[in-house]
């Protein structure tokens, strides 16, 4: 389980009001912030879009379900998806282990990106 | 108003993730839930239960008063033995479930959910207005209860009793047994009961000796393989074991028989003149025992890797809404979702193929008998 705090996430990612997290480069990847990974509990299953899907910015993606609970993944951005993480979606324990390395969800070509938080804006609305 | 446990600093101390149950601030799981999981099923689980709510019934009436309070025939019980009961309303709707212990000739401890320890408090002390033979005092605040359950119980609890013949008494508990015992220098009561479907015991003491037997049953389990559980674990478990959760498969709509339970009320209790005794809810209950059932309480295998949750429609093959979901979750022991639910008698055979509505989509489901899991004894 990864366990940084609010105030040591990565710097040079992006992050939404809905937890997740956006990595700059063509394509982008996406996936999950450790507070959001912690919040759920043990992740069991993944539900992503396929490749060479639409996606639009803020809109509900996918699904991430835990024993306890199901949350929605949102896109942070507008754009076609270009990679899905297969290894998650079979072990969806890695996005637990590893949720900014091994347990990424998506990568987009990216068209219009929706509203972004630097880490310290994140910081500052997970802590709040 | 949000209580805490008496062992609030331990779970804090050990990183845990707390969640609001019952008024209460409890652990949801200390760190990964599956991992607690499996640790009952295969070693041991440490669980804070300081939430349930403790109510002593004392009195030459005591067995009397709970014998017409409830559905369940408790001076009928050993000293020394435990029942699961329930306490009903005069329609028959589950109040609450309940263990009933009998600790003395008149003495005896009900164990409340937290969620209910007001609402069994309130209906008890109703149900013996008038009697002077019989006194409720509730001891909820004052009690701590902490539970060691899964394979390594046995070696645990016993190794934190000093004096043998009092270790001796612990190791030959049978399952719903309780006997007193100086654990780690303190006063508890060592109770052979569990709800994960493991052995285990549930130990209760005072609130202010709680961290003592907390550490110390954290510190001797740990060789063997024990770890601190949370909720989260506790509810996994006890879906795999099948067993009833208060708000989930009972509540006021529903009667013993409606969760399968109906052997729990006993309409062979007689008063001491061996007419028929007047429980609160008997007619109700008896004219449902004979009648048959608008829904049944069943197992759902789940053939997808979608779990069904609280709440959402069972459906027939062709989409006919037949029942509702009242638990559902991944099976860490089984690997695959599992749910309770509640569906019509005509689909409730074990092999029915039917659907959940899992948000829109309909996941493949078989019903099956209960529990899902049960221990190798």
């Amino acid at each position: 389980m990864a366990d940084l705090p609010p105030s040591q996430l990565p710097t040079e990612l992006q992050y939404t009001i809905e937890h997740e997290w956006l990595a700059a480069g063509t394509p982008s990847t996406i996936g999950i912030t450790s507070v959001a990974a912690e919040a759920l509990g043990d992740i069991v299953y993944l539900e992503l879009p396929a490749v060479g899907e639409t996606v639009t910015a803020g809109t509900v993606v996918g699904e991430i379900e835990s024993t306890k609970s199901v949350s929605e993944l949102f896109s942070p951005v507008t754009g076609t998806v270009a990679e899905v993480n297969t290894a998650a979606v079979d072990d969806p324990a890695l996005v637990n282990a590893d949720p900014y390395g091994a347990g990424w969800l998506l990568k987009i070509d990216v068209s219009e990106t929706g509203p972004l938080l630097t880490a310290e804006e994140y910081a500052a609305h997970t802590s709040g | 108003m949000t209580r805490t446990s008496p062992l609030h600093d331990e779970h804090v101390a050990l990183g845990a993730a707390l969640t609001d149950f019952a008024g209460w601030q409890m652990p949801l799981r200390y760190g990964s839930d599956v991992a607690e999981h499996t640790a009952v099923r295969s070693a041991a689980g440490l669980f804070d239960l300081s939430h349930m709510g403790e109510l002593e019934v004392t009195g030459p009436g005591a067995g009397d008063a709970l014998d017409r309070a409830l559905v369940g025939n408790l001076s009928g019980l050993a000293t020394g033995r435990a029942r699961y009961t329930m306490i009903c309303q005069e329609d028959g709707g589950v109040l609450d479930d309940l263990v009933v212990y009998r600790l003395a000739e008149e003495r005896y401890l009900v164990v409340a959910n937290a969620s209910n320890v007001e609402v069994v408090r309130t209906a008890l002390t109703e149900r013996f207005a008038g009697r002077t033979d019989v006194r409720l005092d509730d001891r909820s605040l004052a009690t701590a209860l902490v539970a060691v359950q899964g394979p390594a119980a046995e070696a645990i609890v016993v190794g934190l009793v000093a004096d043998q013949d009092q270790a001796a008494a612990v190791r030959a508990l049978r399952y719903y047994a309780s006997v007193p015992a100086t654990v780690v220098g303190v006063d508890a009561l060592v109770a052979r009961t569990g709800y994960t479907g493991e052995d285990g015991f549930e130990l209760f003491v005072a609130a202010a000796d709680a961290p003592a037997v907390w550490r110390a049953a954290a510190q001797a389990g740990q060789p063997l393989g024990l770890v601190p559980a949370g909720l989260s674990a506790r509810d996994s478990l006890r879906l795999e074991a099948g067993m009833p959760l208060y708000g989930n498969e009972l509540d006021t709509t529903t009667t013993p028989h409606d969760a399968g339970l109906g052997r729990v009320v006993k309409l062979d209790k007689v008063d001491d003149e061996g007419a028929p005794l007047p429980f609160v809810g008997r007619a109700a209950l008896e004219a449902r025992a004979h009648a048959v059932p608008a829904r049944t309480l069943v197992g759902l295998v789940g053939l997808g890797r979608r779990a069904a949750r609280h709440g959402y429609d069972v459906v027939t093959p062709g989409g006919a809404v037949v029942g509702t979901v009242t638990s559902g979750a991944p099976s860490p022991t089984l690997g695959h979702p599992v749910a309770m639910a509640y569906v019509t008698p005509e689909v409730s055979a074990p092999g029915t193929e039917l659907a959940v509505d899992v948000r829109g989509r309909h996941e493949p489901v078989r019903v099956s008998t209960l529990p899902f899991y049960r221990r190798e004894r």
